[in-house]
């Protein structure tokens, strides 16, 4: 059978006779790689573009139609040492590049206006004091009012649709008192110099602007940032499957180009990818992922089987029902939108106070004007004051007080491999005082790893290796790995259900179940870890067993060690026999651990911690872990092997390391002490300015400057969080 | 102060030709990758024997 590769599904046609790619690549980090990179791609004949973009990791391809096949660039980059994959932009992404685009646009008019108002302000304001003839600032303000009434209705225009939307929906939002007090001030400055009056307000109304947009902006660039890096995630980690395109021919396809009613095959060894039935083969597949039973299912005609199932010992052929909605990218990006859609507890009183504040900010508006009109001043000085409580009170602080906080922790936590899947676990998180592990999975690898490794004499290991890379059992292939084995041994012949054999320069090399290479009696003298697999290797009449497991993830004493110089209270519960957990909390230094405990012991547990008022932090695999995870006050599950959909946890982490559960929660706190802070910082400055700009004493220009403070003062506390994370590593 | 009809029209030109530039900046892609660009300054110059020198200079045009 024959296999190709089928990246259609990805390429475009770029006009002119050219085709054009994107690609996710891993490992670009600095000029050198990108120089390489465009280097060596160019040197293939006929690409007309190779371009790397460092920020998010692509690389733009297009070459003369019809004369490349895609799959080249991707060995050669593979020869080059990155590992590419080809990048489908989601819509989702390309409306963010857009939206952010059309942002920067509107700033850079709004900044220019801002700029020439300005420069012909200051003429004025200083003219006024001094010998300015009438009819030079009737000049000077019928020139602002050319630049800014353009630039006002163009750079507004986020505001005014915004504002526009709330309205017909007949509700108010922050943008609704931003656009009246723009409209009104830039209206009467109209008014006021047709009347020859000394005053004009272009500049304030232009101003803030300008300072909203900056606010916005970077609110927008942040979630495109973390939307790109997502999406290159989605497409390193895009799951492909083997598609038969005829009866006898497979294309490997990426599982998004898959339909139910299609057939794919499915190899030992290999995850399934889809949902569907069986149609031919018999083999044992492990179901763990979804049902957390690890005893092997047995598959013939007829099984159903799940995206997430391994394959163990025959092959499969495989009739799809379900295919797309249930893959990582779908997945990531549905938590993604979570996160950035998320209404935590905080930002929902955010929300609900400027909701409620603007009608108090029209009603206190409209009551200065009346109270000044009453108190004897004439209506125009009354407008003018109204207009500035109107700018002043914008609760823009307000509004940006707790999202932008959770954007940029949200982002912060990203980097770190840390998805939200939930909207309030910032702040349950950073409440966390008590951290229970669940072992299997959690602190230790979901993959397995050869532990007696450095008992074998390397050569033997070396040539084990090899020998495994010729067949696909799950043990075999981490035997293969840990020995770093590349090429596999010619003439090796795979007996399903017991092993491998090869015969190299007349000795004849076995590996696989100890019977099978005749080291039984090895096993039975040997004390062994009562959780490893044991797998044997016999060359000619030497003999040796190797001893599989899955082991500790690499720093999970130093995540241990961190947590407790936090005061952060550590204790396993694992559903795993007393040996092993024992063996495990030995090694990592935790007192408190227990073994055997079932789902409801453990979520007896949970709450007993809580009736003594502690915050539980439960970290589990997500799958038989589940109704703990949603006992706990606040949850996170490794996803590096299990499928995204099963992920009930408040948190996600991705990868080997256990470190993001540390940096999660380091970003966390910070991020509520600054939301706290935030939120402090703009009530305080609205209890202050608005009785001031009520007594009249500010002029809608100084409000325009006071409010585009505060916001951008809120702005860049909210940055600090970025900083958090970068402490742990 | 009859200088004012010389520099009004002046000050607004360049800064028109500031904003021009900018939304030019912009549409071309400038901003696409601010990182990679920062690496590009320092990059040594491609050998000259190399054929891809006009790809590579057609691509930082265009993309």
């Amino acid at each position: 059978m024959q296999v190709t590769r089928d990246f259609s599904h990805y390429v475009r046609t770029a006009g002119e006779g050219l085709q054009h790619i994107d690609l996710a690549v891993e490992g670009v980090h600095c000029a050198g790689c990108m120089a390489k990179i465009e280097r060596g791609l160019s040197a293939i004949p006929d690409v007309t573009l190779a371009r790397v973009n460092l920020t998010d990791r692509r690389v733009a391809l297009e070459w003369k139609a019809g004369t490349l096949d895609p799959g080249r660039f991707i060995d050669r980059l593979e020869e080059l040492g990155y590992k590419a994959y080809p990048f489908e932009t989601e819509s989702a992404e390309a409306t963010e590049v857009a939206e952010s685009r059309f942002l920067l646009r509107c700033l850079g008019v709004a900044a220019f206006a801002t700029m020439n108002v300005m420069m012909l302000s200051i003429p004025v304001w200083s003219g006024n004091v001094s010998d300015m003839l009438p009819e030079q600032r009737d000049f000077f303000h019928w020139l602002s009012a050319l630049i800014a009434l353009p630039a006002a209705a163009y750079a507004g225009q986020p505001f005014f649709r915004s504002a526009w939307r709330a309205l017909a929906a007949k509700t108010t939002n922050m943008d609704v008192p931003i656009s009246i007090g723009v409209i009104l001030a830039l209206g009467m400055s109209v008014i006021e110099t047709i009347h020859h009056a000394e005053h004009a307000y272009f500049d304030a109304a232009i101003m803030l602007l300008t300072f909203l947009l900056v606010g916005r902006f970077l609110d927008q660039n942040m979630r495109r940032r973390t939307r790109a890096v997502a999406g290159n995630l989605a497409a390193l980690k895009a799951e492909t499957a083997a598609k038969f395109v005829g009866p006898d021919e497979i294309s490997r396809v990426p599982v998004a180009a898959i339909h139910p009613g299609d057939i794919v095959l499915l190899r030992p060894g290999e995850r399934c990818a889809v949902d569907g039935s069986v149609i031919e083969g018999r083999s044992e597949i492990d179901q763990s992922l979804i049902t957390g039973e690890t005893l092997y299912v047995t598959a013939e005609q007829g099984t159903p089987v799940y995206a997430g199932s391994m394959n163990i010992s025959g092959t499969l052929r495989v009739r799809v029902s379900a295919a797309s909605e249930a893959t990582l990218l779908a997945e990531i990006t549905r938590l993604l939108d979570n996160a950035l859609q998320a209404r935590s507890r905080y930002m929902r009183l955010a929300d609900r106070a400027s909701r409620l504040y603007a009608p108090v900010v029209h009603a206190t508006a409209l009551l200065t004007i009346l109270g000044w009109v009453i108190a004897g001043a004439s209506w125009h000085d009354a407008i003018v004051t109204g207009v500035a409580v109107l700018i002043i009170t914008c609760p823009c602080a307000l509004g940006l007080a707790i999202p932008t906080v959770q954007t940029v922790a949200s982002g912060a936590m990203f980097k770190s491999g840390v998805l939200l899947n939930a909207g309030d676990a910032i702040e349950r998180l950073a409440e966390a005082d008590h951290v229970i592990f669940d072992k299997t999975g959690t602190l230790t690898l979901p993959d397995l790893e050869v532990m007696n490794a450095a008992d074998i004499p390397s050569d033997i290991f070396a040539l084990a290796g090899r020998l495994a890379l010729s067949s696909h059992h799950p043990v075999a292939a981490a035997v293969a790995q840990a020995a770093g084995a590349k090429s596999p041994i010619v003439g090796a012949v795979e007996e399903s259900g017991q092993g491998v054999r090869a015969t190299v320069d007349g000795v004849e090399l076995r590996l696989g179940r100890p019977p099978f290479c005749g080291a039984e009696t090895l096993v039975g003298g040997a004390t062994l870890d009562p959780e490893a697999s044991i797998v044997a290797f016999s060359k000619g009449n030497e003999k040796f067993i190797l001893s599989v497991r899955q082991g500790l993830r690499p720093d999970a004493q130093a995540v241990i060690t961190a947590l407790k110089a936090r005061n952060i209270g550590v204790e396993i519960l694992s559903g795993d026999r007393e040996p092993a957990v024992k063996a495990a909390a030995h090694a990592l230094g935790i007192p408190e651990w227990r073994a055997g405990v079932t789902p409801a012991d453990k979520i007896a547990r949970i709450g007993e911690l809580k009736q003594r008022g502690a915050k539980v932090l439960m970290v589990g695999d997500g799958m038989n872990d589940a109704p703990s995870l949603a006992a706990a006050h606040v949850s996170m599950s490794p996803i590096s092997a299990a499928h995204l959909s099963q992920a009930t946890a408040d948190l996600v982490f991705l990868g080997r390391p256990l470190a993001p559960v540390v940096a999660a929660i380091d970003s966390a706190r910070k991020a509520l002490h600054l939301m706290r802070q935030n939120l402090w910082l703009a009530i305080g400055y609205n209890v202050l300015a608005v009785p001031v700009a009520i007594s009249g004493v500010v002029t809608p220009l100084i409000a325009a400057a006071a409010m585009s403070g505060s916001s951008i003062l809120v702005m860049l506390n909210s940055l600090r969080a970025r900083s958090a994370s970068r402490e742990i590593a | 102060m009859e200088i004012l009809v010389i520099l009004v029209p002046l000050a607004l030109a360049l800064g028109g030709a500031g904003l021009i530039a900018f939304l030019w900046s912009l549409r071309s892609g400038q901003y696409d990758d601010l990182d990679g660009a920062a690496w590009r300054a320092i990059a040594d110059d491609e050998p000259p024997q190399q054929q891809q020198a006009p790809t590579s200079a057609s691509a930082s045009s265009q993309s």
